[in-house]
């Protein structure tokens, strides 16, 4: 019998049997007969002109079967990778879209740019032939950081952006922002860097491309996020193939955190080649390559001010921002530090003018997109650093300021473009307090300094933007398409169900989040309930998953899909009850008649539907089988309030996340198990961004210098704590499950609150992110010297 | 030049003909098709592809096939029971959602196992710094850790 408590209980998840046992099917795990191998040579060069390739000595290495490089791409007429949202001007003029060849045409612009691909019977066979590619480099000058890229003087990376401005684009009320200014109490200023991060998913990018002579197919397997969105960019902008003869799969993928959304060089080039070669061509990434090739995220220089009333009520903000868009623009580049960054500065507070001005600049850097939270831990970090300065300056508690500022009316219209349409901020922010026990934190941070530690305490109340998007407003803002989710239920005959979904899960357990939704909504068994993702043969069509967008786009998309089954299910029913359609009720996989003991079970309204020996086919169609397409009305708004406690050693600059209070509203929580997992993930990358992680690259060459996992310092179980996690749940008021969405809250509300703990410990103002032991010492000294 | 190589591979007995060059991780993968046992960074940093080799957690991507020419080498796929019930550090990481992508599932739990083995009492601080060669990006480590600190107690009892 089926359990009709499904909502709400933490079921252990489907998908874990094959990953525990070894048996997951990660793309690199697939093995096609025939299949050859892929090496790309990439660029050492941060910026350089490419005078000639020359490729024999390679085309004759044992085991090679074809070199290409950027002049038979040309020659092949395959264009370069798309990006798909425009984001227009200031002054009115689309930004600026350089050509975003597969391989290299004429110059090279970062260190790792693919110049050229060979392919061999074995991997180690076209690596070593790759080293015999001679290429002629006439180096340039390069410019690795945002503020230098505007320079007068710096080397131009695209002839169409003689300045490397992409685009300056503003939102929100300038004149009403300046008059606030004019006539506030009380200025914050701030001057921050958001670092730039490296992904990091630990299973790396990987790609298999497989044409079949015989019917003019292609197969491409490769570790994506959204199959369909490859499919779709490759056969309509770059390859210019019949979609119909393209299947795109993506079986288990290990992590994206956004890294997996886009469509890379290698993708194109293994699905061509393959016909070139009559070969499968596969592709896996090594690390260093994950490193210098995979989009990276952040890397913005912002200059904040927040004015204020003798209150502490929040006057206005203005935000100056340049952000990076690396060398060329990535898949959802332009609208990660405008669209889903400008649009959350309103956080969780009624300030009433806001204007943000975004300067997008190329630099000689790897592809900068979407990670995890993507614009809104940078927005967010902007807004609870001030707000926290602005307290300590002001000496207001800063749990007050928050309180006196916090919006408690919904729905509410930001000033920048949002509407929220649900929340308790106040409620969020008390049960952190509490559960944090704030009340006790004086005595800590005494016992800390009796041990010679300094103890300190940080607040984050975050707000984010999930469930992308409603297609018309992400239109009207610039995205080349819509962004609804399709899902389709197949009821079999014996009324067990296959779910195909457009949303794809890389770790988020869709298997059994959507599994216990369908279940429960049937009224049948967990068990009958199989979800099918990422194969264009299979599923209908999906934009993938990103943004926290799964179960509230997807999941809606199935859940309409159910309503129309239990629809065309009291047909049937009626028919079967001989009773009349408005008579028959559906409730716990029974179809009844209402008032009477009349009953038919689900299972046999299936079987009927598909072998009807007695069925109303004058008026209605055999089959149980419906498709529907979601497109939301509104974003969703999760929020949160987290506490963080550190303790910094003075003589060597460690810092010890002494405990971290995480409170979410994500609106009704399907899994309660899945989601304080996503809660957990999410800070820990949150944690790495504010503690350890930083992507730098040397200023006159280029060079990547974190470039290996001994370099790039991703946390480890020893560098983080374990998490008090609460939960507040306001539903969301326009999709029927009331879900909101929790994969990017913790990466988005962390840096803040440990940036502010850091700081409340050492008593200064600003300490950058990564707060590593070194810089923490340093800021430990001068504090002493002031 | 290829070379003969032998060893033991889940209880059961393994020739193969490598290239010198070979690494362990590569004749698990490529040539037996135990693909449960994961490359993440070729470096040894990240511990997705940790087996056990004498019964030692090791890291097959940074050791040549050749050097386990006559070991006794376990992966994830040799753990549980012939009937297919799980070990009970893989029951553990399912009870305490101690995965996410899965990914480097396998070398955390072949990581646990000898952690597990390798200590009489664990606390979570233990587990932590025992954990530190293996990478997560998913879970944060919080549920791994509980999973671990479980499935010892189990593997004890």
């Amino acid at each position: 019998m089926a359990d009709m408590n499904l909502i709400g209980a933490s079921v252990k998840r489907k998908e874990d049997y094959r990953f525990l046992t070894g048996a997951g099917t990660y793309t690199d795990d697939v093995r096609l007969d025939r299949q050859s191998y892929a090496y790309f040579l990439r660029s050492p060069h941060a910026h350089a002109r490419i005078r000639g390739i020359n490729t024999d000595k390679a085309k004759k290495a044992p085991g090679v079967l074809g070199v290409f490089s950027g002049q038979d791409m040309a020659a092949a007429k395959i264009n370069g990778l798309p990006c798909g949202w425009l984001i227009t001007d200031v002054d009115g003029q689309p930004m600026k879209e350089p050509p975003h060849p597969v391989l290299a045409q004429g110059k090279v612009r970062y260190v790792g740019d693919h110049v050229a691909v060979v392919i061999a019977e074995s991997y180690w066979q076209a690596k070593d032939a790759a080293e015999s590619i001679e290429v002629d480099y006439q180096i340039l000058p390069a410019v690795v950081d945002v503020a230098a890229a505007r320079e007068t003087h710096a080397p131009a990376i695209h002839d169409i952006a003689p300045d490397n401005t992409c685009y300056v684009w503003a939102l929100g009320d300038k004149s009403a922002v300046d008059k606030a200014f004019a006539s506030a109490h009380h200025v914050t200023r701030l001057e921050f860097i958001n670092n730039r991060l490296i992904p990091n998913a630990i299973e790396p990018r990987a790609a298999i491309g497989n044409y079949n002579r015989a019917d003019e197919s292609y197969t491409l397997y490769v570790a994506s996020q959204n199959p369909h969105v490859e499919r779709l960019l490759m056969c309509a902008f770059v390859l210019g193939l019949p979609e119909h003869k393209v299947r795109v799969i993506a079986p288990d993928v290990g992590g994206g955190f956004g890294s997996k959304i886009y469509l890379y060089a290698e993708d194109v080039v293994v699905t061509w080649a393959s016909k070139q070669i009559n070969r499968p061509v596969k592709w896996t990434a090594e690390r260093s390559e994950s490193f210098l090739s995979d989009a990276h995220g952040r890397d913005h220089h912002t200059i904040a001010e927040l004015a204020l009333d003798k209150d502490g009520k929040f006057l206005a903000l203005r935000v100056h921002t340049t952000a990076s868009m690396g060398a060329y623009l990535s898949t959802f580049a332009s609208c990660i530090p405008t669209i889903l960054y400008a649009t959350l500065l309103s956080g969780q507070y009624a300030t009433p003018a806001i204007y943000c001005e975004v300067t997008a600049v190329f630099t000689n850097t790897a592809p900068v997109d979407a990670y995890r939270g993507a614009g809104r831990p940078e927005a967010t970090y902007v807004v609870e650093r001030l707000v926290e300065t602005a307290a300590r300056e002001m000496k207001i508690d800063p749990a007050e300021i928050r309180r006196r500022n916090f919006i408690t009316r919904f729905p509410y219209q930001t000033p920048v473009a949002l509407m929220y349409d649900t929340g308790d901020y106040h409620n969020t922010l008390e049960h952190a307090l509490k559960l944090a026990d704030v009340a006790g934190y004086p005595a800590r941070k005494a016992e800390a300094a009796k041990r010679g530690k300094l103890r300190g305490l940080g607040y984050s109340c975050y707000i984010e933007a999930c469930g992308i998007a409603p297609s018309n407003v992400a239109g009207s803002l610039g995205a080349r398409a819509g962004l609804f989710e399709a899902g389709e239920v197949r009821v079999h005959p014996t009324g067990k169900v296959s779910v195909f979904t457009g949303s794809h899960s890389h770790g988020q357990g869709h298997e059994t989040t959507f599994s216990q939704v369908v279940a429960s909504r049937l009224g049948i068994p967990i068990e009958d309930v199989e979800i099918v993702h990422g194969d264009t043969g299979r599923v209908l069509f999906g934009m993938g998953t990103y943004g926290s967008r799964s179960l509230a786009v997807g999941g809606t998309a199935i859940v309409k899909a159910l309503d129309k089954v239990v629809e065309k299910g009291k047909k049937i029913a009626a028919h079967l009850m001989e009773a009349a359609e408005t008579d028959v009720e559906f409730k716990d996989g029974i179809f009844k008649v209402s008032g009477t003991d009349k009953q038919v079970p689900f299972a046999q309204v299936s079987l009927t539907a598909y072998v009807p020996h007695n069925y109303p086919l004058d008026r209605l169609e055999p089959g149980l089988n419906e498709q529907a397409f979601y497109d939301p009305t509104n974003f969703t708004f999760p929020a949160g309030s987290y506490v963080c406690e550190v303790e910094v050693d003075p003589d060597t600059g460690v810092t010890r996340i002494a405990s971290f209070t995480a409170v979410d509203d994500f609106g009704n929580v399907i899994n309660p198990m899945i989601v304080e997992g996503q809660v957990h993930g999410g800070l820990v990358q949150g944690i790495g961004q504010a503690l350890t992680e930083s992507c730098r690259y040397d200023k006159d060459s280029g060079q990547l210098l974190t470039g290996s996992m001994l370099d790039y310092c991703l946390p480890r179980a020893d560098d983080v704590p374990s998490f008090k996690i609460g939960t507040e749940v306001t539903p969301c008021t326009h999709n029927p499950l009331g879900v909101k969405g929790c994969g990017e809250a913790g990466a988005i509300g962390a840096p803040p609150a440990v940036i502010n703990a850091i700081t409340d410990a050492l008593g200064v103002r600003e300490i950058e992110m990564p707060a590593t032991a070194e810089r923490v010492w340093r800021a430990v000294r001068q504090a002493k010297a002031a | 030049m290829p070379i003969n190589i032998s060893m033991t591979v889940n209880g059961k007995p393994v020739t193969a003909e490598v290239e010198p060059r070979t690494l362990l991780v590569s004749l698990l993968r490529d040539q037996l098709r135990l693909t449960g046992t994961h490359i993440g960074c070729d470096t040894a940093q990240c511990g997705a592809c940790t087996i056990h080799m004498n019964g030692k957690a090791v890291k097959c991507c940074n050791m040549l096939a050749a050097q386990a020419q006559g070991a006794e080498i376990v992966t994830i796929e040799g753990i549980a029971r012939a009937d297919g019930t799980l070990h009970p550090m893989q029951e553990a990481f399912r009870d305490h959602h101690g995965l996410q992508c899965g990914f480097c599932t396998p070398g955390m739990v072949m990581s646990a196992i000898d952690i597990a083995k390798s200590h009489s009492s664990l606390t979570e601080e233990v587990v932590r710094a025992e954990l530190d060669g293996n990478m997560c990006r998913c879970t944060g480590y919080h549920n791994i850790v509980k999973a671990v600190l479980a499935g010892a107690q189990t593997m004890r009892s």
